[in-house]
């Protein structure tokens, strides 16, 4: 069934269109891609559906619910969770805490002013922990977690949120290659075993093409190609404008990893 | 305090226990008034206890604090003063809002307060209570001397200027009372109450002389006059001008008005070098030996007051409080500044202030054609404050 | 009116403006690159102001020349500057790596040190500076006379605007500090020597200050209030103008001047507030200022400073806590009536700091006007009492309401902003809180205040009622450290660490922060009613900015990033003063060199140095063990 529909999106910055009639949807279970050069209008399209931006026009619709417009908080609330280019956690508490805190908030126990937040959904935390393999690491500071290892906490989090739709962006980004895959492989196990939809950006065509059912190319703002990614792979206007350029760019990217 | 300790245990004619009094004023904020007030207070106090102290050969010892400039932390010090330091009474205080706060504090505690300095009309009017006396002129009286002193002018039009506290806003409020009786048909034209210490003297001055009133009346002191006098003075603002202004004779802020001292301003002030009489000149030249200053209106509020505070106790002779406010009530003392009453009625004394007008000499400003004003003469009428003072 | 009285006036507003804007400059430039609220600019003003009215007159002994009458403002600036490096070599640099609030806590003491220093070398009697030779007249505009120096004043502004701007632009230094101000962290990834960078900096800032101060001394004499008298205006300035532009500082500085000018025709008392009702304005339409910008995101995560881990009372702790309460409950018996006194102030300020450092410490909300509430508290219940003749208990349960409803009004505006504008605006709401409290005679007793504000029978003896605050305040304290560990302080503290992440996961972040805000504000209030009477009068010099500097300095004295540390701050910053001032009139300078003595000492606090203490010797309890 249709998890995330999104129809006819446009959103304009001045007189930049960051966003063109961008429409797509996405199956509960379904790992869907965005990719494109930079500035092709991908993380627009992401914060418009995560709703940190607001359309100009269009309609983002979750579960026959419609969403557009309403702030990530009340999104998250509705089934979305989020992970962020750059790993958003809360730096002064432990990993299992910052586990907890996303639960405390689901369960909409934010404004308690009588519990004990440290002991509150710990088994549940931790089992979401082991979900992503950091059980051990449960009562460590998180600020002192390896960068991979923060990631894997951030999808714990985005995970306590039961979510039905789970907004990745860039998920790998600054990560070594080989925890990149394992980071992914995670991921698509997570969604295929609860039935979770998936939308992601990503740079790391490995990532890409070896996880995604499905693949949405972007570019100035709209799609110039959909499908599988072996239809994506062999699509002449992508090849022309796009993974040619991508090409060009891992090859600096695994030279800038090589030099620090 | 030194000095005072050593008065103590120098070979002083006086001897027995000494008489303790706690005296908490600005020292550190309004140095510039309070440090000269404490030498005067000193300088009789050392008199006094050569010449024998206080009730039958006790020493008068004064205990010094700083007041914090808040009441919050003058009434802590006033406690520590009454409790800890063993102090009979408490005198001083310089902001108008420490001095009511103590006042009422002394109405707590029973226990006598001698607000010296503290201008404001509430510490013997609304908010007077038994234990409150006070001794410098009161805003309404230093008001209705200068008003007083402009009686028979002709100038219609009048402007206010006057720091935006309770002492401006009093003064200004005593001023519009007061000014009708004296020039019949006079009206305020313009006010301007500039913060306090803040005056943005040319946007103040600019604004004053828009309004082409004929007379000025200024409430002004310390930086903020000076600002305002040199602005005054280049705009040509006080030029064909009567100006009537609260307190700038006073030493305190003619020295650092400098050579911008204008002319011809009526004044109340402190023109000590010229006062001739015999106890003052004495008391002059024994402030000058041994301070190595010249006296500042400070200087001889602190001197007075030990001599009130001298004749208080002798005349008591006792140190129990109902006793002392009850012999204060009435009692008259002669002073370096002559005779000076404190009026039972209000708990406001009658300590005058000299009116006349500035005049620069030298490099400094002073005053002439000045008469000493006994503030017996500008008391607040009995009837007003048997309407606003509680019990009297 | 006249076309030529409203040009006149706005030539003074424009003379204002520009001495406004020189000082403004330096401090922008400062908090730009340093990012170190900088108290102490007020002093190198007043610093400034009283250098050249020591050497100016004496240059202008030699001649009456212009010239040297400039020369000599020159050279005090110049002098200012050096004190400027001093502060920066001698101070700042030993504690850069510490919070930056600790550095406003440094800079803090530097103030209350000048302002006696001042006192001392110079006296207490204000200076007049001479005039300027040459600039002495008044020229005649149309028919207004204006000063002629004010006319040569509305053009150092904009020269100094333009001489700036050519160092931004076309020295080496000026393009680093333009890199600085931007993103710290590049300069430190470009080798830049910051020590260095820093130095130059300070210099310069301290340097305009100076110069400002020293431009003055034709206009107003140098006395010993300058610094406060300018402070505050001078941090409007550059917040309206955008905290490091130098050209916003110069609008708002021009916007300013022209409001005061015509401010006071319409409203004559207006200059208490003006600048701050136009801070607030500004603030609430533009969050950074008019041309300021958005600190940039920090590229890597950085800890927040504040309370990290909440820790629970170990064994020790939990005796220190009986021993504490045990010595609170027994105090009565062996103090003298001045301890008792003096006790039940400390445990009043302790309210008052723990409830700022819910804020400051656990939600990275840094109030720079928490004595609103404190004040406006005591109000509410200074006012029942007195005026409506209510008995003192419910007028106590009135304090919190108050703290906390005018909380819940300015947070709202509050919580949406963040960091320097955040604490701002607090500062803002204060001041426009203190301006009503200050002017509204009729209801409030104006700066006298109101007097009789003394507890019911039962609790009028100094031992009932230091037992009634013992109670309340410890209760407060105790309430208010549950919600740091329950859910509700754990989100506070989720929204300081990650704003976005706290968002994504749920949490309405500036709702959260809204409640937090009123939540602290009303225990605020309630240390407010139980200071008025304790005090037995209202006035408003609670709300004032120094109030709220106080409380400021016992949270940091006390460690913010400790739960329980803004207690020990409250009795230590307490003890301090009032062990200093009954021995001195220069108790301010001691009280400033014991702060500054602390900070170097405990850079994270007194609550911080227990911490580290406690850890380290559990430390070496671990090592033994596992020796053995």
């Amino acid at each position: 069934m249709t998890l995330l529909r999104v129809e006819g999106l446009n959103k304009r910055f001045g007189g930049v269109v960051a966003a063109r009639d961008v429409a797509f949807s996405l199956h509960a279970g379904e790992m869907l891609a965005i990719i494109g050069p930079n500035g092709a209008g991908k993380s627009t399209t992401f914060n418009m559906v995560g709703g940190q931006l607001t359309p100009d026009t269009g309609r983002v619709v979750l579960n026959d619910e419609e969403i557009t417009g309403l702030p990530p908080r009340v999104v998250c609330r509705l089934g979305v969770g989020r992970t962020f280019q750059v790993a958003q956690t809360f730096l002064s508490f432990s990993v299992v805490e910052n586990v907890q805190m996303a639960l405390i908030a689901r369960h909409g126990q934010t404004r308690d002013l009588l519990a004990r937040a440290a002991s509150l959904h710990r088994q549940e935390a931790l089992g979401l922990l082991a979900r992503v393999g950091m059980e051990v690491d449960a009562d460590r500071p998180i600020g002192e977690l390896a960068y991979g290892d923060v990631k894997r906490v951030e999808l714990a989090i985005a995970l306590a949120a039961s979510p039905r739709l789970l907004l990745m962006d860039e998920p790998t980004a600054g990560m070594a290659p080989r925890e990149r895959a394992a980071l992914m492989q995670l991921t698509a196990n997570i969604a295929r075993e609860q039935d979770i939809g998936v939308l992601f950006t990503e740079h790391d065509m490995d990532a890409v093409f070896a996880h995604a059912d499905r693949i949405i190319v972007l570019v100035r703002g709209e799609i110039i190609a959909r499908g599988s990614p072996e239809e994506v792979r062999t699509d002449e206007q992508v090849k022309r404008v796009y993974l040619g350029t991508t090409g060009h760019k891992a090859a600096l990217r695994a030279r800038k990893a090589a030099h620090g | 305090m030194a000095a005072a300790a050593l008065a103590g245990l120098a070979p002083a004619r006086a001897q027995g226990a000494p008489v303790k009094v706690g005296e908490l004023n600005s020292y550190s904020r309004m140095a510039a008034f309070s440090v000269p007030y404490r030498h005067g207070m000193q300088l009789a106090a050392d008199t006094i206890n050569r010449a024998g102290g206080v009730m039958g050969g006790r020493p008068l010892e004064f205990v010094f604090r700083d007041d914090g400039s808040t009441p919050g932390d003058a009434v802590r010090v006033a406690e520590e003063l009454l409790t800890r330091e063993g102090c009979a009474f408490i005198a001083g205080t310089f902001l108008s809002n420490v001095g009511l706060a103590v006042a009422d504090l002394a109405n707590q505690r029973k226990k006598l307060f001698l607000a010296t300095e503290p201008l404001t009309d509430a510490i013997t009017m609304a908010q007077g209570n038994r234990y409150t006396f006070r001794i410098r002129p009161s805003t309404y009286m230093q008001t209705r001397m200068l008003v007083e002193a402009a009686r028979g002018k002709t100038q219609k039009r009048w402007a206010i200027v006057a720091p935006n506290y309770e002492y401006g806003q009093s003064a200004a409020a005593n001023f519009k009372k007061l000014i009708g009786s004296a020039i019949p048909g006079a009206e305020i034209v313009a006010e301007q109450y500039p913060a306090l210490g803040r005056v943005d003297a040319g946007a103040t001055v600019g604004a004053l002389a828009q309004a082409r009133p004929d007379a000025i009346f200024n409430v002004l002191f310390g930086p903020d006059l000076t600002a305002f006098v040199r602005e005054g003075n280049t705009r040509g603002l006080f030029e064909r001008r009567l100006v009537l202004s609260l307190l700038t004779g006073e030493p305190e802020y003619m020295i650092p008005l400098g050579d911008e001292c204008p002319d011809g301003w009526i004044v109340t002030g402190y023109p000590w070098e010229q006062v001739e009489w015999p106890a003052h000149k004495a008391f002059v030249e024994a402030y000058r030996a041994r301070v190595n200053d010249t006296p500042r209106l400070g200087s001889l509020l602190g001197y007075v007051t030990v001599q009130i505070v001298a004749n208080l106790l002798n005349k008591a002779g006792t140190l129990e409080t109902e006793k002392l406010v009850d012999t204060l009530a009435g009692l008259t003392t002669d002073t370096v500044s002559g005779s000076v009453t404190m009026r039972a009625l209000d708990h406001q004394g009658t300590l005058g202030a000299w009116v006349g007008e500035t005049v620069l000499r030298g490099r400094t400003g002073t005053m002439r054609n000045w008469r000493y004003a006994d503030g017996a003469n500008y008391m607040f009428p009995e009837a007003e404050v048997r309407a606003v003072r509680p019990g009297a | 009116m006249e076309p030529s009285f409203l040009l006149v006036q706005s030539l003074s507003g424009l003379a204002s403006a520009s001495s406004l804007f020189v000082i403004a400059s330096g401090l922008t430039l400062v908090f730009g690159v340093t990012r170190i609220v900088n108290f102490a600019h007020g002093s190198f003003y007043m610093l400034g102001a009283y250098v050249a009215v020591t050497i100016v007159p004496w240059l202008l002994e030699f001649d009456r020349s212009p010239w040297l009458f400039f020369l000599g403002v020159l050279a005090s600036a110049a002098v200012v500057g050096l004190l400027g490096v001093a502060m920066e070599i001698l101070l700042l640099r030993r504690i850069y790596r510490v919070p930056e609030l600790f550095q406003l806590l440094a800079t803090f003491g530097v103030v209350l040190i000048v302002q006696d220093a001042v006192l001392w070398i110079w006296g207490p009697v204000d200076i007049p500076g001479p005039r300027a030779p040459g600039l002495r007249h008044g020229v005649y505009i149309f028919d207004q006379r204006f000063p002629a120096y004010e006319l040569f004043l509305i053009v150092v502004g904009p020269v100094v605007l333009g001489l700036l701007w050519l160092l931004m632009h076309r020295t080496r230094f000026g393009v680093l500090i333009r890199a600085a101000t931007r993103d710290r962290e590049m300069v430190g990834a470009l080798g830049v020597n910051q020590a260095l960078l820093f130095t130059g900096t300070l210099f310069l800032g301290a340097f305009l200050a100076g110069l400002g101060g020293a431009l003055q001394i034709p206009r107003v004499s140098a006395s010993a209030h300058m610094d406060l008298s300018i402070i505050t205006e001078v941090f409007v300035v550059t917040v309206v103008g955008g905290m490091g532009s130098i050209t916003g500082a110069f609008l708002a500085a021009v916007l300013i001047g022209q409001l005061q000018a015509f401010g006071v025709l319409i409203f004559p008392k207006i200059t208490l507030v003006l600048v701050f009702l136009l801070m607030a304005a500004v603030l609430v339409v533009k969050p950074w200022g008019l041309l300021g910008r958005p600190e940039p995101a920090a590229g890597r995560a950085a800890l927040p400073e504040g309370i990290l881990h909440p820790r629970h009372f170990g064994r020790l702790e939990m005796a220190l806590g009986a021993a504490a309460l045990a010595a609170l409950i027994a105090l009565p018996v062996f103090a003298d009536a001045y301890m008792l006194k003096v006790a039940t102030e400390v445990l009043v300020f302790a309210l008052a700091a723990f409830s700022l450092n819910f804020l400051v410490g656990n939600g990275g909300i840094v109030s720079f006007g928490h004595a609103a509430y404190f004040g406006l508290g005591a109000y509410a219940a200074g006012l029942l009492v007195t005026r409506i003749g209510l008995p003192m208990e419910p007028a106590l349960l009135a304090a919190p309401m108050a703290g906390g409803l005018f909380a819940a009004l300015f947070g709202f505006f509050v919580v949406r902003l963040s960091g320097i504008y955040l604490a701002m605006l607090t500062l803002a709401f204060a001041q426009i809180a203190y301006a009503v409290c200050f002017q509204w005679v009729e209801v409030t007793g104006g700066d006298n205040g109101v007097v009789g504000v003394w507890p019911s029978a039962w609790a009028a003896s100094r031992q009932a009622y230091y037992y009634l605050v013992a109670v309340l305040s410890v209760a407060g304290i105790l309430a208010l450290r549950h919600v740091i560990y329950a859910p509700f302080g754990a989100t506070l503290r989720a929204c300081r660490d990650s704003e976005a992440r706290a968002d994504a996961v749920g949490v309405n972040v500036r709702k959260h922060r809204w409640l937090g805000f009123s939540l602290a504000g009303s225990a605020a209030g309630l240390s407010g009613g139980l200071y008025a009477f304790s005090k037995g009068s209202i006035d408003p010099t609670l709300l004032s900015i120094p109030m709220s500097v106080d409380f400021l300095a016992m949270i940091l004295l006390g460690g913010i990033q400790t739960v329980m540390g803004p207690v020990l701050g409250a009795a230590a910053f307490h003890s301090i003063k009032d062990l200093f001032m009954p021995l001195t009139d220069h108790w301010r300078f001691f009280l400033g060199a014991s702060i500054i003595a602390l900070v170097l000492l405990f850079p994270r606090g007194l609550g911080g140095a227990f911490a580290m203490l406690r850890s380290r010797a559990g430390q070496r309890r671990l090592a033994a063990v596992t020796a053995a």
